[in-house]
């Protein structure tokens, strides 16, 4: 129980993670809390803040407040604030003192919604967990509440796509049919076919994961180049109205654990398959089934406490399905890592090992580490450099000499310290740069 | 008007207001707060840093970790800090004791090298779940009792009750000071983030009285640190230190003199004199302590006059009286003459900008020091064009400055930084100050000979440099550990190498912590 980082940084927040997600949505975002958490969400986790407009901020909740349950004040300050600013719509967004004091978030998004008109949402953000949670959140709230069913037109586009790589055999994604029983339930005329480009959307988009260094541009550009087009990106670059139009896709293209919720809620209500993984390098990169069977094993693992499922576990089973011994660790964020190591392998030969450390502590890492005799390398944030120390404490066989740390900055771990170092890992070849 | 969004106008109303309808001590109404790049000044984990060797441990959720430990990794500092994290099971489960006791010690048993002290910083969660400090420090100060254990508070949700947790954190710095005898010839000046300028009146005063001087940002070990405890005066002039120096003086004996940052001739004419009576009574209390102690008294005290010189006192004339009264002549003749040569200076050197800087519009913020209407009175007193002041509140000592202004320059016009429309002020004004390569290259500093220079706005402190968008700025913080007439002469140094030479706002207002010396670029 000790949840200790002697020596390490900790990842973004639950509540940071929503207001990264919906940053360049037009909406007022308002984290309900005392001070603090909108300087360090503007300071260390938006690097749009200083040159992009956005509507986030802190209700200024005081001990009296929390004490008295006065609710009253936050939903007249955010009315007051919607008055004058219009926004397109409102989220708030739970903190540490809220959460204990039973703050309900959806209520009082509620009575704002009813006050003001404007739609607005509750997040039951506690600030206690890793960004990925409130930026899924986020996303999967889009998907639920702004994305439009697609109309006649769109569904046929999709259908004729459909019936045209049925006939030419030459379906590049998976699952892209997944709706079209439904589709031909809504009298969706399949007798006229005329070719369209498959059209996608790319989920889980944030600087939180991809900085502000073109990455984001780069997979659009790389899935355009493939001939597709892209309807929406969550959340860079692209506009709310752009997103509402996202049931008219054929495929999602999930980048990061933050886009999983949303894809999912998009295949429940309009059958739209998603694809996992990130075009390392310019390469195609599918790991969806990597992440579905390991990664979110791991994943539940606070839920259910069991142990089965610990990280340890976890490595030990990907270490008995390869060949040799594990030789380039990466830490990060999950999709991000198991793209990198997927593409590290095919280029390397060597095993890889891509370890998600957004819901982990110190000590799950350095026994992680220490557990990896034949290391080679570690692909991580360079704030990550003493847990090899101490790793090499629990475990005299890990040699701190023999183990090379490449630096792979990471904006939710580190924040802007690194950021001019942060690589573009669609467009550069990290081959070269990491091995 | 302020901007559009959309296709909505955003006007200005209830972000500013007329110097001449502002309320006092607030002049805005509350509401939601937005939070600006402008980041110079310091948090409580650099504050905390000053105590040399010191690791400074942090107990809470991760939304609030995150801003610390990126602060400590911004200061290279990480190998002095850690974290013990709060998860949603510590509060169902009520264990955050436990968890704190367990967390601490874990870390502080991992350290390679044994701190002489740690400051173990609790958040607003263990007071709203009543956690017991006596069970959780008192078991950490049995289990470590070599190691010197404070408790220092992140609560902002607390800012409203009592002392601001910026006050506390100013008192816990010196909580860790030990009892020891007082030496009557030493003093310290507490509760700055910044060092004293050694050219301000303040530090000048207590040079020539021949004082031992300790502050905190001067000193490089814990054994150093802990030598400030002999002090016999403790003085402060940062309003956030004055809680601290009361605490201070109560529990180690010595006595406690705040005395208000300001630019008014008269008021640091005023904390001047309770400066140096201060040290004539300390010393006098101390020459009359050693008689009632000893009946021999065969050493000579050395005192000074007001000119810094040494005055010899031999033990025939050694008395108390005496002293007061050799001192008391040597005011007279010397005090009115001194004052009235620094003006003197002062006024030179407000004819010297106001020459270069002419009716360029300034404006100034609250982070530049801790009394804005004082420096935004004397300015406009001297002729300056200050057009605005960035602020959300004013602070009691503000209160004459803030009638005088009301009365007199009902125009001004007060900004505020955290209402949300402030948001939209920055990148609103980004058209109007923001400077060309080519008219930074054109700029010499003499007034008329680039008439662009004319439009541009002069900022005094980062918020107001921030909001006008300018790169023409003084990059000062909380009064730069700038007193007295010196404040002001040096102030105005700095408007006119700001109106020169051009900065990169941008960069420079985004770092944390201003002068903390380790700070990276954001």
């Amino acid at each position: 129980m000790k949840q200790t980082s002697g020596f390490i940084s900790t990842y973004s927040a639950d509540a940071f993670g929503v207001c990264s997600a919906l940053y360049e949505l037009g909406g007022m975002i308002v984290m309900h809390d005392a001070s603090g958490c909108n300087s360090t969400y503007t300071t260390h986790d938006e690097p749009r803040w200083y040159d992009m407009d956005s509507m986030v901020y802190i209700s200024g909740l005081t001990e009296v407040e929390a004490i008295m349950g006065d609710d009253s004040k936050l939903i007249n300050d955010v009315v007051t604030a919607a008055e004058e600013l219009n926004p397109k719509f409102i989220a708030i967004v739970g903190t540490t003192i809220p959460a204990m004091t039973g703050f309900d978030a959806d209520a009082a998004a509620k009575v704002i919604e009813e006050r003001t008109g404007i739609p607005a949402f509750g997040f039951s953000t506690t600030g206690m967990k890793s960004y990925v949670h409130g930026a899924s959140l986020a996303f999967e709230m889009l998907a639920d509440r702004f994305v439009k069913e697609p109309d006649n037109k769109s569904l046929q586009e999709k259908v004729n796509f459909d019936v045209y790589a049925e006939n030419q055999n030459k379906k590049t994604c998976t699952n892209t049919g997944a709706n079209s029983d439904e589709n031909t339930n809504r009298n969706i005329d399949r007798s006229t076919v005329s070719v369209t480009k498959q059209k996608i959307n790319i989920l889980g988009l944030t600087p939180l994961d991809f900085s502000v260094n073109g990455s984001d541009r780069s997979i659009k550009e790389y899935y355009e180049s493939k001939g597709y087009e892209i309807l929406s990106s969550w959340a860079m670059g692209s506009t709310l109205e752009d997103i509402k139009k996202a049931a008219e896709a054929d495929l999602n293209i999930v980048v990061s654990e933050t886009g999983i919720k949303a894809a999912k809620k998009l295949k429940e209500k309009y059958g739209i398959p998603y694809k996992i993984g990130i075009p390392v390098g310019g390469i195609d990169i599918d790991v969806t089934e990597e992440y579905e069977t390991k990664g979110e094993k791991n994943n539940n693992k606070n839920n259910n406490n069991d142990e089965k499922f610990s990280p340890n576990n976890l490595l030990e089973e990907q270490r008995n399905n390869t060949e040799q011994t594990t030789k380039i660790l990466i830490l990060g964020e999950r999709v991000n890592v198991l793209s990198l190591a997927k593409y590290l392998h095919e280029k390397t030969g060597k095993t890889c090992l891509g370890y998600a450390t957004t819901d982990s502590d110190e000590d799950e890492i350095i026994k992680v580490i220490s557990s990896l005799d034949e290391l080679q390398m570690i692909i991580a944030d360079p704030l990550f450099k003493p847990v090899i120390k101490l790793a090499a404490k629990q475990n005299g066989k890990v040699n701190t000499e023999k183990i090379k740390f490449v630096d792979y900055p990471h904006e939710a771990f580190s924040g802007r310290i690194y950021r001019k170092d942060i690589p573009n890992i669609v467009e550069d070849v990290p081959f070269k740069r990491f091995v | 008007m302020l901007r559009k969004i959309g296709e909505h106008e955003i006007t200005e109303n209830g972000a500013v207001v007329r110097m001449g309808d502002a309320s006092f001590p607030v002049p805005f109404s509350g509401g939601l707060e937005y939070s600006s790049p402008a980041r110079g000044t310091w948090n409580i984990v650099h504050t905390g840093m000053l105590i040399p060797e010191v690791h400074e441990i942090f107990v809470c959720a991760a939304s609030c970790l995150r801003g610390v430990v990126l602060t400590a990794a911004e200061m290279n500092a990480l190998d002095r800090f850690s974290t013990v994290e709060v998860k949603e099971n510590n509060l169902l489960d009520g264990n955050l004791e436990e968890l704190l006791i367990d967390g601490v010690s874990d870390i502080i048993n991992k350290l390679e090298k044994r701190p002489p002290a740690v400051l173990v910083y609790t958040s607003c969660v263990h007071h709203f779940t009543g956690c017991d400090w006596g069970v959780m420090f008192g078991t950490l100060r049995e289990r470590f009792p070599d190691i010197d254990i404070v408790d220092c508070y992140m609560n902002p949700t607390l800012r409203k009750s009592g002392l601001t947790p910026d006050q506390i954190m100013r008192r816990q710095l010196y909580a860790l000071l030990k009892p020891r005898k007082i030496n009557s010839n030493a003093v310290a000046i507490i509760g700055n983030d910044l060092p004293t300028k050694e050219n301000s009146d303040l530090y000048k005063i207590l040079k020539s009285s021949g004082l031992k001087i300790h502050e905190i940002t001067s000193c490089k070990t814990y054994a150093e640190y802990q030598e400030m405890a002999e002090s016999a005066l403790y003085f402060t002039y940062y309003p956030a230190a004055k809680a601290g120096g009361d605490t201070l003086a109560k529990r180690l004996g010595g006595k406690h003199i705040y005395l208000p940052y300001s630019w008014d001739y008269d008021e640091i004419i005023h904390s001047l004199e309770h400066v140096k009576n201060e040290i004539i009574k300390n010393r006098t209390n101390d020459v009359l302590c050693n008689r009632l102690n000893s009946n021999n008294i065969s050493e000579n005290t050395i005192t000074d006059n007001e000119n810094g010189e040494k005055i010899n006192n031999k033990e025939d004339n050694n008395s108390a009286d005496k002293i007061k009264e050799n001192t008391e002549k040597t005011k007279e003749t010397t005090t009115a003459e001194l004052y009235k040569n620094e003006i003197a200076l002062c006024e030179k050197a407000f004819e010297k900008a106001l020459a270069m800087i002419g009716d360029t519009p300034i404006a100034i913020d609250y982070t530049f020091c801790p009394r804005p209407i004082s420096v935004a009175k004397m300015l406009l007193t001297h002729g300056f064009n200050v057009k605005r002041i960035y602020l959300d509140s004013f602070t009691g000592e503000e209160k004459a400055d803030y009638e005088f202004l009301k009365d007199y320059y009902p125009d001004l016009e007060l900004y505020a930084t955290v209402n949300v429309k402030s948001r939209f002020m920055a990148s609103c004004n980004s058209s109007m100050s923001r400077d060309s390569d080519d008219q930074i290259q054109n700029n010499t500093g003499e007034l008329g000979e680039n008439k662009d220079f004319r439009s541009k706005w002069l900022a005094i402190g980062q918020k107001a440099a921030y909001f006008l968008n300018t790169n023409y700025f003084v990059n000062i913080v909380e009064g730069g550990g700038m007193f007295g007439f010196e404040a002001i002469i040096d102030t105005l140094e700095l408007m006119r190498d700001a109106f020169v030479n051009i900065k990169d706002m941008r960069s420079l207002v985004q770092i944390k912590g201003l002068g903390c010396g380790n700070c990276c670029n954001g």
